[in-house]
């Protein structure tokens, strides 16, 4: 089924005549990867944005269209575009996390930092606390590397290490749906590995929309796969017939590395 | 849900902080335009002191900068140029933290330590030893203004110069102040305002005089510092000359300073 | 001429540390009289300019051993001799008086008055940087944060004459005392550091990076979470370090102080009543004082000069690190 669907979508930023994003139309299937690419300045990460309105923290940006989520509850979609109140923001961000290109550590501890959407989400047991910071460590295959220093602050720790701690930190408060802004771009591969094998484990339960520029990471771990470029949206498909099968010749030519 | 809550408190009262400092502001200045304006007069710019006018006290002021600025720019850009360009690792940055230190220190005390040097040996307080003590406030600022704007010239340009067999003192001289001249320029401006409205340092070393005078060995006129008496004074037509005063010296250092600051602005 | 021009530099810039050494020592040098007279017994004695009958030479050692226990005993020997040496020059006197000159007050309206001025602008200058740096757009932002650097550029002692005429009676009504006291000097000052402060505090909190911010914001946290939980812990050390830096400033403010705070040499029993700070006993005695008078005065000005260089450098090694 699908978890959220974007339909018709613009996006222009503040003081832009040309909108970024003209008129796209993608589902995002539930408990599936759907992987965006595209070569840079495409419009993917404006996308991604967009699914959690993180744009709305600076002023004057334009939506037109629908970005529709479905509500677990109501049974319902509902347009996040039209969220005003600091409040379903606040909803919505919980609903949809998000991962960024660099590790973003907070200034606090291993453990605060997986504890703190739970925190201002308004738990204060304690065990409870314990309990759901574990589980999203174990979930993010942290757990192992950390559970002796949890209360050591979380800028000690790899890159690699400290990334899957932001998801883990996402994941703690149990979104439906996970952003991944490029996730692996400031990460060796061997990390990059363990991210991957951690994202195909994650979809059991969570949704993921990734922007990535590798084209393998795309094809090794994506269920669906969108191919933007210039702000428009090319080709959507099952990843397999858009590697192997694209139908439009833009699509094939990035593909094959004939540009990008 | 109570953390919204809280968050909209928060977010009003850093708003109404902002409000306020504008307030402060705008209190300041109104004041100052409506008590200043109300005894300002052509003739102030006629007269001297010693005719109820202010003639000699804001020329006094401006020669006292004046003298600073010849005193104290050249120095503190040389020092500057040597902490960014000649020094080494250690020396340097202990000079530039020190610089900045000096920066800070108290204004009435490089007031006492020139009174001391200069008045305590030539038995009478003049116009040179204000400008020393104006002098010693300006060095850091012009060091620490003409440190931060070399370091924005890329070291690409000094190679380049190097490369082409120029001397160092060749490089820095033709290429690296050239391209950073407007920002330093602009600095010593800003640190020209600051200077000029100042009262501490000169209370005891320039002292004031009623007298237009160009003597630089005496006791010399200086506009903040008859403010200060003018505005303790009994008498209400002082106090109301003060507020000319104080009006003119406020324009003074506001127009230089936002000068400085067009020019940087409009430099991005 | 490129050697001579490197020699120049180096002296120019070597300048910085004769200046901050001939301060030093120059102020030590017009203050020793007051230093051998009075040794640090000068910073706890609340009397200035005042005629005491000399006491006989034995009582004399006494007080000057008890109160040096607690100070430097290095100080003590000198202290000793001096003291002996005078008490025997004043027996053949006919009047057994001498003038004594204690800091204690003008150090405590400085301290008190800088302590006032922090208390005041402190909240309002993390508000202020806050709305600079995360609630108002940039263009406002760049407006408000240009009138309130406006604020710093006014000459303080405008701040004075404002202060005087059209703050402090308004503070008097409120809190009752008088117009001329250590509160009224204390906001002044608070007003006349705020926009430093401010500028500061804000510029710390632009270096925390975009992604981190948004990171907090995408787990649903408020704006008030992001500055407090991501923000403050982030630019913690520039904060303190603008704190700090503010406090030097206040410790050595001369002029807007000059006009509110009184001048007189007693210690205050409220806040509303009036005393003397350090800067402003320099600025008001310095034209009629002479021999251990002025000595004191300079004692005065070492006191103050090494206290704002402490902080100024305490601030600038722990919190404000340049790193070139």
């Amino acid at each position: 089924m699908t978890l959220m669907s974007i339909k018709k979508f613009s996006f222009t930023y503040p003081g832009a005549d040309e909108p970024s994003l003209k008129n796209i139309t993608l589902p995002i299937e539930k408990n599936k990867i759907t992987a965006l690419i595209g070569p840079s300045g495409c419009g993917k990460s404006t996308l991604l944005r967009s699914m959690n309105r993180i744009h709305d923290l600076y002023p004057g940006n334009k939506y037109d269209g629908k970005i529709e989520l479905f509500n677990e509850t109501s049974k319902k979609y509902e347009n996040i575009l039209d969220i005003k109140k600091e409040n379903e923001f606040i909803e919505l961000r919980q609903k949809v996390g998000m991962i960024f290109q660099k590790p973003t550590p907070f200034p606090m501890s291993i453990f605060d930092n997986v504890a703190y959407g739970l925190k201002i989400a308004g738990i204060k047991n304690k065990s409870e606390l314990q309990d759901r910071v574990e589980n999203a460590l174990k979930g993010s295959a942290l757990w192992k590397e950390v559970h002796d220093r949890l209360g050591k602050s979380a800028m000690g720790l790899s890159g690699g290490q400290q990334q899957r701690l932001c998801i883990a930190r996402a994941v703690a408060v149990k979104p439906e749906l996970l952003l991944f802004d490029e996730p692996t771009s400031a990460l060796d591969p061997i990390s990059t590995g363990a991210i991957e094998e951690l994202l195909v484990e994650l979809k059991k339960d969570i949704t993921i929309a990734i922007v990535t520029h590798n084209m393998q990471q795309a094809s090794r771990i994506s269920d669906y796969t969108a191919f933007m470029y210039l702000g428009d949206l090319v080709e959507y498909d099952k990843t397999e017939n858009i590697f192997l099968n694209p139908k439009e010749k833009q699509t094939e030519d990035y593909i094959t590395g004939r540009f990008g | 849900m109570k953390r919204l809550v809280i968050n909209k408190i928060v977010l009003a009262l850093s708003t109404l902080s902002a409000v306020l400092g504008l307030a402060f502001l705008a209190w300041i200045l109104i004041t100052l335009f409506v008590k200043g304006l109300s005894s300002f007069h052509l003739s102030l710019f006629v007269n001297d002191l010693i005719n109820n006018g202010l003639r000699n006290l804001i020329i006094g002021q401006f020669i006292l900068a004046g003298m600073a600025s010849i005193i104290g720019i050249p120095l503190g850009m040389v020092a500057g140029i040597y902490i960014r360009e000649y020094g080494r690792g250690r020396y340097a940055n202990i000079i530039r933290n020190l610089s900045d230190i000096m920066m800070s220190a108290p204004s009435i005390v490089i007031g006492a330590f020139v009174y001391a040097l200069v008045v305590v040996p030539t038995g009478h307080t003049s116009g040179f030893a204000g400008s020393i003590a104006l002098a010693i406030m300006m060095i850091p600022i012009v060091i620490s203004t003409t440190d931060s704007m070399l370091s924005l010239v890329p070291q690409e340009l000094r190679e380049a110069g190097i490369a082409l067999g120029a001397s160092k003192y060749k490089v820095i001289f033709d290429i690296v102040i050239k391209s950073a001249k407007v920002g330093i320029m602009t600095g010593i401006l800003l640190a020209f305002a600051r200077i000029v409205g100042e009262t501490a340092p000169l209370l005891f070393t320039s002292q004031t005089s009623n007298y237009f005078t160009l003597d630089l060995t005496q006791a010399f006129p200086s506009l903040s510092v008859s403010i200060y008496d003018l505005a303790s004074d009994v008498q209400t037509s002082s106090r109301d000359l003060a507020w000319a005063a104080s009006f003119i010296l406020t324009v003074m250092v506001l127009v230089i300073n936002l000068t400085g600051k067009f020019i940087t602005r409009n430099k991005k | 001429m490129e050697k001579i021009f490197q020699k120049l530099s180096f002296s120019s810039a070597t300048l910085v540390f004769i200046i901050l050494l001939g301060i030093f020592i120059t102020l030590f040098n017009a203050a020793r009289p007051a230093i051998n007279e009075f040794g640090l017994h000068f910073i706890v004695d609340p009397v200035w300019n005042k005629e005491v009958p000399l006491t006989t030479p034995t009582a004399k050692t006494s007080t000057v051993q008890a109160s040096t226990t607690d100070d430097n005993i290095a100080v003590n020997p000198d202290d000793f001799s001096e003291d002996d040496g005078m008490g025997m020059d004043e027996d053949e006197d006919s009047v057994p008086t001498k003038t004594v000159y204690g800091g204690l007050v003008p150090l405590v309206g400085t301290i008190f008055s800088t302590l006032i001025a922090l208390a005041f602008a402190m909240p309002i200058a993390m508000g202020i940087a806050i709305f600079l740096a995360e609630i108002a757009p940039k263009n406002i932002s760049s407006l408000v944060g240009g009138a309130i650097e406006l604020l710093a550029a006014i000459p303080s002692i405008i701040f004075g004459m404002w202060g005087l005429y059209y703050f402090a009676p308004i503070v008097a009504d409120l809190f009752g005392g008088f117009q001329v006291s250590l509160l009224t000097a204390g906001l002044v000052l608070g007003v006349m550091i705020l926009p430093f402060m401010a500028a500061i505090t804000r510029d710390s909190m632009n270096t925390t990076p975009d992604i981190l911010k948004e990171s907090a914001y995408a787990l649903g946290a408020t704006k008030f979470e992001v500055i407090k939980d991501i923000i403050f812990p982030f630019s913690k050390t520039g904060i303190i370090g603008s704190i700090i830096l503010s406090l030097g400033r206040a410790l050595g403010e001369t002029m807007a102080v000059a006009f509110l705070i009184g001048s007189i040499f007693e210690l205050p029993h409220k806040v509303t009543d009036p005393t003397i700070t350090i800067p402003v006993a320099l600025a008001n005695n310095f034209g009629e004082a002479s021999g251990v008078g002025m000595s004191s005065l300079f004692y005065l000005a070492l006191i103050l000069f090494v206290m704002s260089f402490g902080v100024i450098s305490f601030a600038k090694f722990y919190f404000l690190r340049k790193v070139n």
